[in-house]
């Protein structure tokens, strides 16, 4: 049961992340990014036992970072726009090197030996549960995790100020107004 | 106690699973021509990855995996916020996503 759910879900991630490639409209391609997002989420809470990993993917990306890409494609109104056709040759060749990629990346992986080292790890809990994986952040990764915090605040700072529309653009747009 | 799935499933099908992602990424990057298109093939990229970090930690019984998988999710954050910004402003100047047009930016 468990089995051919992995290997449904599977083929349907690849589906869906297929179409976010070949998608025309890119409004539709934001769409099948969700679907991907949430098939990828299925697989970290039912196959992984990650649960909360799985939730934390349902809300900062399926949410919260899909939502901003839909409001940029929105409010950029992009239908009008035709894309720029790419030659066939330069599609061709982009594909062939995608393909020599995945042969390259399973090529590498097929010898690989996936022993299991079992260490003395948290034997009697989930390792997916909100309470080993907040212990950990909050010990052993808390200088990460302040940085991260950093990272954030800069990141916020530099969206603001890119946003933030020229004094003469202001001016202009306030005589427009009037 | 390693999750149920490992017993039927190897941990090299999850693999293969993040390694097909990953390259329709790539190609997605390679072909389209949309910046708001590549960036989300950069996301397809970012979330094999963690698909891959996830299946690992839970395989070793190790869950330092999964923490990466927040700093992950917390760079590319950031990094949308930051892209999205940067788009916006190239559109606003040019009236265009496409990155073709993004060379006019050399002089």
């Amino acid at each position: 049961m468990l089995t051919s759910a992995f290997y449904f879900i599977a083929f349907v991630t690849i589906f869906f992340a297929i179409m976010v490639v070949v998608s025309k409209n890119p409004i539709h391609s934001v769409l099948y990014l969700v679907l991907t997002f949430f098939c990828i989420s299925a697989n970290y809470i039912f196959m992984l036992d990650a649960t909360f990993v799985g939730m934390v993917n349902v809300i900062v990306y399926a949410g919260a970072i899909m939502v901003l890409f839909l409001y940029v494609l929105m409010m950029m109104n992009l239908d009008s726009i035709a894309e720029q056709k790419r030659s066939a040759m330069f599609k061709i060749s982009a594909g062939v090197t995608g393909g020599l990629l995945l042969l390259l990346l399973v090529a590498a992986l097929k010898d690989a030996s996936l022993q299991v080292q079992q260490e003395a790890a948290i034997a009697d809990q989930r390792i997916g549960s909100i309470k080993v994986l907040g212990f950990i952040l909050y010990s052993k990764y808390q200088m990460p995790f302040e940085v991260a915090s950093i990272l954030f605040l800069v990141a916020m700072t530099g969206a603001v100020v890119l946003g933030k529309k020229d004094a003469s653009d202001r001016s202009i747009g306030l005589e427009a107004i009037k | 106690m390693m999750p149920q799935i490992f017993q039927t499933v190897p941990i090299e099908h999850f693999v293969y699973l993040s390694a097909v992602l990953f390259v329709i990424g790539v190609v997605g990057v390679l072909t389209r021509s949309n910046a708001i298109i590549i960036f989300m093939s950069v996301e397809l990229m970012l979330n094999s990855v963690n698909l891959l970090l996830v299946a690992f930690s839970a395989y070793h019984q190790d869950p330092a995996g999964q923490i990466f998988v927040f700093f992950i999710m917390a760079v590319a954050a950031a990094e949308v916020a930051v892209g999205l910004a940067i788009i916006t402003m190239i559109y606003r100047n040019t009236h265009s996503v496409n990155i073709n047009d993004m060379s006019r930016m050399k002089n």
